[in-house]
């Protein structure tokens, strides 16, 4: 939706937002401040979500109509038409906080139309049935689900008052505005001349809405408090728990699973209010993405045990994350690979007797490599499939269309039905594309991200021992010193050089035992992670061809429904 | 290359890659329900591909009187094909005729093409790989052969069926002279009178069909055909795309199967055992998709291409009577016009009569062949969507299974 034209007074100029952060920060809500009702409230005002025929997402509205005292009569946004109200008549808002979502422990799924359809009905009791084999282990499930769109601010709609004593006109005004954090007072005041400027957020699509994800947990470790729990938590919620780890773990030798990949693109058409079929898709693949992110992270025994990861899954309100732009997943990523491939560009030969981190290293660059292309391949699946699925579509109407002029009764009919079978087929492709994509493409993303993790940890192993060998020599530096302290007989520096010499014999010491503990550690995570990812595509390769067998199935009814009526043309 | 039937194989090289595989026949794609007749069959019982011509061997078996032998065989090419129905289409005496439509020029530009791209790129893939796209255009390019062969051969059958047409001289000399007919392909000159001719036909072709025929059959047809032909074309385009996204697609999973195997190979893991498994599952798949793009390319674009031919012939014939029409009215205004100013009334009165006869003439046989060409057209949809459906339901059978099978062979290892 554009935004309106503005009028001609124009203090104002549109600021959109600073896109550098796909999931901009939205800044305080200001009318709610503090007041927050139900037992769950979430870290973000839910403002109500008008209630658009079109908007996926407006499920969990609650049937009350935004208050915002701007009246949403229009067909459009919260744009009003000509409409006398003066907005002040309805200066006591009052947002609905409680979302209809918040009580009902499982709102229904947005009839998203890329969601991989029966198939993915079926992922979530196989995904139970893996967990409940791995319950030996650990006892946690979670699910990423109702990914819902929060708005906040909108076209707006304010109006001037001139508070002058001469006269109280009312021009309405109708702005696309966006604000940044800046905005922390309840109520922007404007002057200009006498007049004063309220403005009245309203909910609804906007540069500023964000998506906001249900996270479940079911587990029964009672390392939390409740048995089966869920919170909302929106996108940099995720980056910042994957930094927080980052930070943490990944210099031990940990691998760290990356979240999804921040998208300016795709996220500012959903914030835009696009419900689109590729929109959708991007939700849904987000959704799904966050899903396997947080699986992984519960997969592993030590992140499990981070406090960071428990407040994540079990806190109502979680701190904002400020410094997502500066670090998206691949940021990061990258940030540490660079240190570790400049490491290895230093040709450090490390002289090991145990070959097998070099090997291990090659495997895993040239299985990255391998993964890479299947990848590109199997898009060029999903896109052709799409093809295939758009000309199936247009081919079904034309068939119809001949259909329609063939004179001979019966085998017009035969060609309608064949159109219809045709039309079918076209719903066969798609939900086969979905799969190809949801199914095979994200596994092959997933892994060729991973194992640039792998890759990572590997490069931090290296930076120990190259801090461990620089210990070495600093000290062997030091004993030189020493000892031509002596020869030269200065025995007041001699102390500081023996004070010297044990400190770095205790970093020596520190730092072998640094690299030893890493070493270990890499060793264990990477035979954890090839487990993993062994079993990982085994399933999800089941799942993908139980789609391609459920697709025969398809194609066999919708055949033998027609082969009667092709031979009953006469 | 050759491509045998009944037992006459051959092997085929061409453009140096040397194919050296056997090509053997598969009954022909009959896009028409044609009663034969033991007075005169025709079939191509062989063919050649050579560089820039395919050369079909025309097979004959009559028992009528004016063929030096009973069964003998000729050499054709496509050129010479185009000669006969360009005769007939120019024979004022089938007017009132559907002429069969020529069979389409074989096209394998696209096909050489893709062979000569493999053939640069053997150095950048696998030999796996580079021996599966070979067969796999190897397969694309005896699919497109048999096509090619398939439609040279209808346009025979339909002469052959065809009461008059049948007995055309100029179609014995074609079945029967056992040397090059020197029908060379049509010059600059030639080629630019063509297009012409082609102007100025479709322009009166306008007019005539503005006029309102008198005869509500006619009348009818004109409409239906021409909604008709306008929807198969469509249709035939549509169909067209359809399918090529299909290999498209069947292509890719190869691509996927070739790259599975690789991963496989890297080791001798209990997944990249997995890996093989899947990457031979996905070869069978795509074969299996493969085979279901080229029988909906068959049973279904061809028909559809056919009919589109038909239905531009049959719209002809209506040109043709049309234009009869339109000269027998303007021969009574002649007439008419002699009679009032009494003058050349016998030259009139004979101009008069002759359009006359030739309008009834060909009325009378144009009525025949679009009943007839109902009827064939009914039947040729009948068969074809039949087989269409049975093969397709084929396909998914033998797919369903494959899939079980693997699945409960690829779970039951772990």
């Amino acid at each position: 939706m554009n935004p309106p034209p503005f009028p001609d007074t124009a203090e104002q100029e549109p600021v959109f937002s600073d896109m550098r952060d796909g999931d901009s920060d939205e800044g305080e809500d200001i009318f709610l401040g503090s007041s927050k009702t139900g037992a769950e409230s979430p870290s973000v005002p839910q403002l109500n979500i008008k209630a658009e025929t079109t908007d996926l997402f407006a499920e969990q509205a609650s049937s009350t109509a935004p208050t915002v005292g701007l009246g949403t009569g229009g067909s459009s946004n919260g744009v009003q038409s000509d409409d006398d109200n003066d907005l002040f008549s309805d200066a006591h808002v009052e947002l609905p906080t409680e979302n209809a979502s918040s009580s009902t422990p499982s709102g229904p799924r947005p009839a998203a139309t890329f969601i991989p359809g029966t198939a993915d009905m079926q992922t979530k009791s196989m995904e139970q049935l893996e967990e409940e084999e791995a319950k030996d282990t650990f006892d946690v499930d979670v699910a990423v689900t109702n990914p819902e769109k929060v708005g906040q601010f909108t076209p707006i709609h304010f109006s001037l008052h001139n508070v002058s004593h001469y006269q109280s006109s009312t021009i309405k005004f109708n702005l696309y505005l966006c604000f940044n954090n800046v905005l922390n007072n309840a109520i922007i005041p404007f002057h200009h001349y006498n007049w004063k400027l309220y403005l009245f957020l309203s909910a609804g699509d906007g540069m500023h809405a964000f998506m906001a994800y249900r996270v479940s947990t079911k587990s029964t470790l009672p390392v939390f408090r409740n048995k089966e729990f869920s919170v909302k938590r929106r996108f940099s919620d995720f980056l910042g728990l994957y930094e927080k780890l980052s930070i943490k773990q990944s210099l031990q030798g940990c691998i760290i699973p990356s979240p999804p990949e921040k998208s300016v693109v795709g996220m500012t058409k959903v914030k835009v209010g696009k419900d689109d079929s590729s929109s959708v898709e991007f939700v849904e693949r987000r959704r799904a993405a966050l899903e396997r992110y947080l699986q992984r992270i519960v997969a592993h025994s030590v992140l499990l045990q981070d406090p960071d990861v428990r407040e994540f899954l079990e806190r109502d309100e979680l701190p904002r994350a400020v410094n997502t732009q500066a670090l998206s997943g691949a940021g990061f990523l990258k940030m540490i690979n660079k240190a570790s491939d400049a490491v290895n560009k230093m040709t450090i030969k490390m002289n090991e007797s145990d070959t097998w981190f070099e090997d291990k290293f090659q495997e895993v660059e040239n299985e990255e490599q391998q993964l890479r292309k299947l990848h590109i391949v199997v898009d060029s699946l999903v896109n052709h499939r799409k093809e295939l699925c758009g000309n199936t579509a247009v081919f079904a109407k034309s068939m119809a269309m001949l259909g329609n002029s063939e004179d001979n009764t019966a085998l017009s009919r035969a060609l309608s039905q064949l159109a219809e079978v045709e039309d079918k087929m076209e719903q066969l492709h798609h939900d086969q594309a979905a799969s190809d994509f949801f199914i095979l493409a994200e596994l092959l993303a997933d892994y060729v991200r991973l194992l640039g993790t792998v890759r990572g940890c590997f490069g931090q192993r290296m930076r120990a021992w190259q801090r461990w060998q620089e210990a070495q020599s600093t000290l062997q530096r030091k004993r030189e010193a020493e000892a031509k302290l002596l020869w030269a007989n200065k025995p007041d520096k001699l102390q500081q050089a023996k004070e010297d010499i044990t400190e770095w014999e205790s970093r020596v010491t520190q730092y072998e035992r640094d690299f030893d503990r890493i070493s270990v550690t890499v060793r264990k995570e990477v035979l954890q992670f090839e487990k993993e990812k062994a079993k990982d595509f085994k399933f999800q390769i089941y799942k993908y061809l139980e789609t391609m067998l459920q697709s025969q199935q398809r194609l066999i009814k919708f055949w033998e429904a027609f082969l009667p009526e092709a031979k009953a043309i006469a | 290359g050759r491509g045998g039937r009944d037992g006459m194989n051959g092997s085929e090289v061409w453009m140096g890659l040397g194919f050296g595989r056997d090509m053997s026949w598969t009954p022909r794609a009959v896009n028409v329900d044609l009663q034969t007749d033991a007075t005169l069959q025709v079939d191509i019982s062989d063919a050649l591909s050579e560089r820039d011509k395919v050369k079909f061997t025309v097979h004959t078996k009559s028992t009528l009187p004016n063929f030096k032998q009973n069964e003998f065989s000729v050499v054709r090419q496509h050129e010479e094909f185009i000669w006969l129905h360009d005769s007939f289409v120019e024979n004022e005496d089938y007017a009132g005729y559907i002429i069969p439509p020529a069979p389409p020029r074989p096209d394998f530009d696209a096909s050489r093409e893709k062979l000569q791209k493999l053939g640069e790129g053997e150095g950048s893939m696998t030999k796996e790989e580079f021996t599966k796209m070979k067969q796999e255009l190897e397969a694309e390019y005896l699919a497109i052969f048999k096509k090619t062969v398939a439609m040279h051969e209808v346009f025979l059958c339909r002469v052959a069926a065809h009461p008059v047409l049948k007995k055309d001289l100029n179609f014995h000399v074609f079945l029967e002279y056992n040397q090059d007919l020197s029908v060379r392909g049509k010059n600059k000159k030639e080629k630019l009178e063509d297009f012409f001719k082609n102007v100025v036909k479709s322009a009166d072709g306008v007019l005539v069909a503005g006029v309102k025929d008198v005869d509500d059959f006619f009348e009818h047809e004109k409409t239906f055909l021409l909604e008709y032909h306008n929807r198969v074309k469509d249709a035939s385009l549509k169909s067209d795309k359809m399918i090529r996204s299909h290999k498209n697609a069947a292509d890719d999973i190869n691509r996927i199967s070739s790259s599975l195997y690789t991963l496989g190979t890297q080791d001798s893991t209990d997944v990249c055992k997995f890996f093989l498994k899947v990457s031979e599952l996905l070869e069978k798949t795509r074969k299996i998709e493969a085979r279901v793009a080229a029988d909906e390319d068959l049973k279904l674009a061809d028909l559809l291409k056919y009919y589109l031919r038909e239905s531009q012939a049959a719209k002809d014939l209506l040109y043709r009577r049309g234009r009869a029409l339109v000269d027998y009215e303007n021969a009574n205004k002649a007439l008419d016009k002699a009679r009032s100013k009494n003058k050349d009334v016998l030259q009139a009165e004979t101009g008069q009569q002759l359009c006359c006869h030739k309008f009834e003439k060909i009325s009378e046989s144009a009525k025949q062949e679009l009943v007839d060409f109902k009827t064939r057209r009914v039947a040729a949809f009948r068969k074809n969507l039949v087989e269409l459906a049975e093969l397709e339901l084929k396909h998914a059978k033998g797919h369903l299974q494959l899939l079980q099978s693997c699945l409960g062979i690829l779970k039951g290892d772990t």
